[in-house]
């Protein structure tokens, strides 16, 4: 099946700039299960691209295959024009330096405290910061720029799922990544919370200059947040454009993520 | 209906789990001696391990060797051998008892926490996280705990040993009026280093099998809440039956060399 394109040749020119991420042709399956049938994306240096997709259509399974943590059947995934299935386990290591990833549960170390699990990255990335190396000042900007610095000692179990997903995000910008994925950042919040958690994604955004890939079926999130979207339908990239372009496209496919 | 797929069935998962098994033994193997060592957290597990099931093996190793030397006592009077009673539960309990029953109660409480922790990590997808960051989780999680595991072990037998040995000697100092330096004259009169050493060393394999049960069942634990439950459960039973055909295996060994 065709990929719909929403996107104006105009638009097309000015993506011609560095590809950070890019998915050719991916497939998975788990046993007759077909998840992902052909899948391809790029995505560029400072873009905001969301990939939307129903529950279980296979977007959690596809940003697992880009970092590694599941090995696709077929298919290429380059991580800054490094082919992952080439990379040695040390490489690929440095480059998950600068891909940061925002799990949906938010995935803190449940018996560390939240001091323990911002320092825990760093033990392996030290060389990322040149001259005088402070954990302890590098733990405290990263709690402060998610308005979070009073809870360095208290337990993962102590905060509610809006800090929680707030210390995950300041553990994924402590490393400063070129690249975050976001894997359902909004996913079991109350609305107001899942508000604060899109705003603070694009305030950090801007302030990292990060391009960033956000998995997510959140309507709201996705209209605040992209400048570009893909819908996963069937296990391709069904269409992709703007949002206010897809959210015109008379495709029923299309038109049932938008309706409310 | 019977049919033949109802043997071949368990028969063939069970293969399979002990392939799978093995396979994870010798990747401990080959991840062990490379770099980095995790120090850290090994003297963490080191100490959450040893020291926390200090007082459950201790308290074990008392009543065993109360309840020994009280039911064992009315026979030797019997043929008028009351005398033997230190030498008797001094070599069963160094050569078999204490190794034992201190192994089946760290396969109780610490393997099974290590099946819970490493489960529960896996489905909340903190070792994903961990992978991410450029840790290696195998390293980190289960390389430390299994070293622990079978570093603590035998300390822990050893000191269950003495407090079962007291126990004993409690028993016999009311009932018998036999003094302390008696007692445990007798005791170590009658060991040899037959006893003691074959006994120490099937103590570090016994480590190393709750160790690694643990850790297998609970890194490969499944996604949902349930898996956990069954990590932690399996890996007491699975380690409990290890247990005994190690210490069958190590009595046969033990046979040929030291001529028991």
């Amino acid at each position: 099946m065709k990929t719909q394109d929403f996107i104006s040749p105009q638009k097309e020119a000015t993506q011609s700039r560095e590809i950070v991420l890019e998915i050719i042709n991916l497939y998975k399956s788990f046993s007759d299960n077909h998840v992902l049938n052909g899948f391809n994306m790029k995505l560029f240096k400072g873009e905001n691209l969301v990939i939307m997709g129903k529950s279980g259509s296979g977007k959690s399974v596809m940003i697992k295959c880009l970092v590694g943590l599941m090995n696709a059947d077929k298919g290429s995934i380059y991580l800054m024009q490094n082919e992952l299935s080439l990379l040695n386990q040390e490489t690929l290591d440095h480059l998950r330096a600068d891909i940061g990833f925002l799990f949906q549960g938010s995935a803190l170390y449940d018996s560390m405290t939240v001091r323990e699990n911002l320092e825990f990255p760093l033990r392996r990335h030290q060389n990322r910061f040149s001259g005088e190396f402070d954990t302890e000042a590098l733990v405290l900007e990263a709690l402060k720029d998610v308005g979070l610095e009073h809870t360095l000692d208290l337990l993962p179990a102590e905060l509610s799922g809006g800090m929680q997903r707030r210390v995950a995000l300041a553990r994924t910008l402590i490393l400063r990544p070129k690249v975050i994925l976001y894997d359902e950042p909004t996913s079991g919040l109350d609305p107001i919370t899942a508000k604060e958690i899109i705003l603070l994604i694009q305030e950090m955004q801007k302030k990292f200059d990060t391009s960033s890939l956000i998995i997510t079926h959140d309507v709201d999130c996705a209209r605040v947040i992209s400048d570009r979207m893909i819908l996963l339908i069937d296990g391709i990239n069904y269409a992709q454009g703007t949002f206010k372009e897809l959210s015109k496209s008379d495709d029923p496919k299309i038109m049932a993520f938008f309706k409310h | 209906m019977f049919s033949i797929n109802t043997i071949t069935a368990p028969l063939k998962a069970f293969l399979i789990e002990i392939g799978e098994l093995s396979n994870f033994v010798g990747r401990f193997f080959s991840e062990v001696f490379k770099k980095p060592y995790e120090i850290k957290e090994l003297i963490r597990q080191c100490y959450n391990m040893g020291n926390k099931s200090l007082l459950l093996v201790s308290i074990t190793g008392f009543i065993i060797g109360l309840v020994l030397t009280l039911q064992t006592r009315p026979t030797l009077m019997e043929f008028g051998a009351e005398s033997w009673m230190p030498s008797m539960v001094g070599i069963s309990i160094v050569r078999e008892i204490g190794p034992m029953i201190t192994a089946l109660v760290c396969a109780g409480r610490i393997g099974s926490g290590i099946g819970a922790e490493l489960g529960s990590m896996r489905v909340t997808e903190q070792i994903d996280a961990m992978e991410v960051s450029g840790t290696n989780p195998f390293k980190y999680l289960v390389v430390t705990r299994v070293l622990a595991v079978t570093l603590m072990l035998p300390l822990l037998v050893i000191i269950g040993d003495m407090v079962g040995l007291y126990g004993s000697f409690l028993v016999e100092n009311i009932k018998g009026h036999v003094s302390f330096q008696l007692f445990f004259n007798q005791v170590f009169n009658s060991l040899e280093f037959g006893d003691i050493i074959p006994a120490t060393i099937k103590s570090f394999f016994f480590g190393f099998a709750i160790g690694i049960v643990g850790c297998f069942k609970g890194y490969n634990c499944n996604k949902g809440t349930a898996s956990v439950g069954q990590a932690a459960n399996s890996s007491v039973v699975f380690a409990s039956l290890l247990l005994f055909v190690l210490d069958f295996v190590a009595v046969f060994v033990t046979d040929i060399f030291f001529d028991l």
